[in-house]
């Protein structure tokens, strides 16, 4: 039977078939352009992660939060639940905890102006996922994350958790508000 | 202790089954067929709750029922069937008596304790964690110690199948290189040394972190360990699934590889590049660098993706020179439209070439791209591409091999035949669908793993746009076509190996084989077929048509990898 048909001892001395031979070649130079648009990408792209991040301590973390908030807090939300909404100066650092199970304070930003958003989880894994953006990023417990941001269009996103965290995970979810720049 | 050195000839493949050897592959394919029975009925309550419509489960049942789904389907299921493949590839297809059954069958009973235990953990409520299971988020220890101790069975089984090459070898029962199917297993087999060593490293720790023993797990370092488990394992599934394409390409056609050198060199590809790839499931982490990234996940210049094009298309390249040699040679696709489709075996496995490659392979790609990965983290884009590279891809080819194994393995009739005949395409077609839908919906941020995407009871819910809700409902309803090809699956596969019509053979008996006498037939001629073959093709290649095929398959590949980074670069600026 073909399946249990032996090759030869020597097979990596077979010569190479035409169809195979182009498709091979046409493949690896595909392979080397996907692989050169990333570093491309870092260059020239405006969409790329910040390879600066922090081991820190939850306590710490939460007090600059804290402290962040009493700065710039301009109005709470969302009735009884009091969440702080933080207007923090263009290129500032701005701090946000996720924790089981919300994001902490909510922010509002100008459009056009980069930020330094600092992302850190107080127990377990979330997921940072702006909505309708679609930008996603992991937040770990212990690590700092720091992104610098440039929100384009003024509007009301979200953030939604997309890491499981539990049985409440699916009520993890806040907002960022937009506004525009230079006003 | 004497060697058991009974043999059987099948009939009707003339096949040698070694006779413990046998018994081990039922074992094991029938646990992986319970396996994939319970993994079935859970994925009932995934699918009716993910569709918001139904939305059947409360959200505790959801997390417990969709951690058990994952678990058996990704590991039980598949390693038991991959074990099956193992012994049928080592002690089968060489012809040779399977090293220490007794220790295979230690390895049997560990995987299916570790397999019992951990789904205790699971039904007992307290560890729905996930099949990924992240610390520090914690299960009950009896969650780690049953996967432990299944992975240290599949290890045994691992060591066993080695120790079959070696004995095959000493009693030289095969001449040459070992066949191709053989050496694609050797791959799955070393990749799940290594995979099952990662797994060791980080489960260990935190199965004595959940028992107290150990005070930190840190979340990083577990994922990043974890996936050097958990992307692997899934090498180990493509290694496995190749094997059998070109295994049912052997069967259904007697199609031979064009080139043994090109796919043996593509297997070696796997080994040497794709632990490297696990790396891109932190692509949207902190703490690792750029350059680790970049230089990870482009696996040293993609060349695992480079293995996994050239066996797409030397798969179907074999089948196109087999066929042409038949006389299908008219035009660019005579020997495809002339293959046998009512053939449960091949059209299983054609289908899951097509959806490995054209689903799972290019949306894989995008995933594993640094920047993409931004816009595709997390998302219920995920699950759209493992269904189609794990269940499209793999469960599907292993499918269509049970088919093929039925008969020559459990000696029945396959029962319902004309449903077997359907049986690929509502499987495989729902199971595309779902992937395609769930990565269409992910595109537009729906979140993996999440119970309701409505926000019920949230004082800030977001609002998805209406596409998202359609697209998940006709996931829904998709994934419900699916779960109807799997249970016909079933239905066929328990059917026809318990109350299956015997396939009765006069005068069967087990043949004793003396130490060099199992070795059957002399070698074959010596495969210079090449050169006479290329008269049967055209435009200088034996395999135009697939190579057109190929070129489709490119196309879609750079095309949608393009929308992608446009689709990028009109996101937030982000550094």
């Amino acid at each position: 039977m073909t399946i249990s048909s032996t090759a030869e001892k020597v097979w990596w001395k077979e010569p190479l078939e035409r169809t195979e031979l182009i498709w091979i070649v046409i493949a690896l130079i595909w392979c080397l352009i996907m692989f050169f648009m990333m570093p491309y990408w870092h260059i020239y792209g405006q969409q790329n992660l910040a390879n600066e991040a922090y081991r820190a301590k939850p306590e710490d973390f939460a007090a600059k939060t804290e402290e962040m908030i009493a700065k710039y807090k301009v109005r709470e939300e969302g009735g009884d639940l009091k969440v702080p909404v933080v207007r923090p100066p263009a290129g500032s650092d701005v701090y946000m905890i996720a924790r089981l199970w919300s994001w902490y304070p909510m922010l509002e930003l100008e459009s056009g102006k980069s930020y330094r958003i600092h992302l850190m989880s107080m127990d377990w894994l979330h997921g940072f996922s702006l909505q309708p953006e679609n930008i996603n990023i992991q937040v770990h417990p212990g690590y700092e994350h720091v992104l610098t941001v440039t929100p384009t269009n003024p509007g009301t996103y979200a953030i939604i958790c997309n890491e499981y965290c539990g049985i409440n995970h699916h009520t993890m979810a806040s907002r960022l508000y937009v506004v525009k720049g230079g006003q | 202790m004497a060697v058991n050195r009974m043999f059987r000839t099948c009939p009707s493949s003339g096949l040698m089954f070694h006779e413990p050897a046998e018994k081990l592959m039922r074992w094991n394919a029938v646990a992986a067929v319970v396996s994939l029975l319970i993994g079935g009925i859970l994925a009932i309550g995934v699918v009716l709750t993910r569709w918001q419509a139904v939305h059947i489960l409360p959200p505790d049942m959801f997390y417990q029922v969709l951690t058990a789904h994952g678990l058996n389907m990704l590991v039980f299921w598949i390693i038991f069937f991959e074990i099956a493949v193992l012994y049928f590839a080592s002690s089968t297809l060489l012809k040779s008596r399977l090293a220490t059954p007794r220790l295979a069958w230690a390895g049997f009973w560990l995987m299916v304790i570790g397999a019992v235990v951990n789904n205790y953990a699971v039904f007992r409520g307290d560890s729905s964690v996930m099949f990924t299971s992240y610390a520090p988020m914690g299960a009950h220890p009896t969650f780690y110690l049953g996967l432990i101790l299944f992975a240290v069975g599949a290890l045994v089984a691992c060591f066993v199948f080695f120790g079959t090459l070696v004995v095959a070898r000493a009693e030289r029962t095969y001449r040459n290189s070992v066949p191709l199917v053989t050496f694609g297993a050797i791959t799955a087999a070393i990749i799940a040394v290594f995979t099952i060593a990662a797994g060791a490293i980080i489960l260990i720790p935190t199965f004595l972190w959940s028992v107290g023993l150990v005070e930190h797990i840190d979340s990083l370092m577990y994922r990043t360990i974890w996936w050097a488990f958990g992307h692997s394992s899934q090498q180990i599934n493509v290694s496995a699934h190749v094997a059998v394409w070109y295994a049912i390409a052997a069967i259904v056609f007697g199609a031979k590889p064009m080139s043994e050198k090109v796919s043996r060199t593509a297997f070696l590809l796997y080994i040497f590049f794709l632990q490297l790839a696990s790396a891109h499931h932190l692509l949207a982490d902190p703490g690792l660098t750029s350059n680790w990234k970049i230089f990870n996940t482009s696996y040293a210049m993609y060349l695992a993706v480079l293995a996994s094009m050239v066996h797409g298309l030397t798969v179907p390249g074999a089948i196109e020179v087999a066929q042409r040699k038949k006389g299908y040679v008219n035009g660019l696709f005579e020997w495809l439209r002339k293959a046998p489709w009512g053939n449960p075996s091949f059209s299983a496995m054609f289908i899951s070439l097509i959806g490995f490659g054209f689903l799972g392979g290019i949306s894989g790609v995008m995933m594993g791209t640094e920047q993409l990965n931004l816009i595709i983290h997390n998302t219920i884009y995920v699950p759209g591409h493992f269904h189609a590279t794990v269940v499209v891809g793999t469960t599907l080819a292993f499918m269509g091999l049970t088919y093929f194994l039925i008969p020559v393995l459990f000696r029945r009739e396959i029962a319902f035949p004309t449903m077997a005949k359907w049986q690929p395409y509502v499987f495989g077609l729902g199971m595309s669908a779902v992937s395609l839908f769930l990565m269409g919906a992910g595109t537009l941020g729906v979140p993996r793993r999440h119970w309701d995407m409505g926000f019920a009871g949230n004082p800030f819910p977001y609002e998805f746009p209406g596409a998202a809700w359609l697209m998940m409902g006709i996931a829904g309803v998709t994934g419900v076509v699916a779960i109807v090809g799997g249970g016909m699956y079933l239905l066929i596969t328990v059917w026809s190996v318990f109350l299956g019509r015997k396939i009765v053979t006069p005068g069967f008996q087990h043949v004793r084989a003396k130490d060099n006498v199992a070795k059957a037939a002399p070698a074959v001629a010596p495969a210079g077929g090449a050169a006479v073959l290329t008269g049967h093709g055209s435009g200088g290649m034996i395999a135009p048509g697939t190579f057109v095929l190929a070129l489709v398959f490119l196309t879609s590949f750079v095309l949608y990898y393009f929308i992608n980074w446009k689709y990028l670069s009109t996101v937030w600026p982000l550094k």
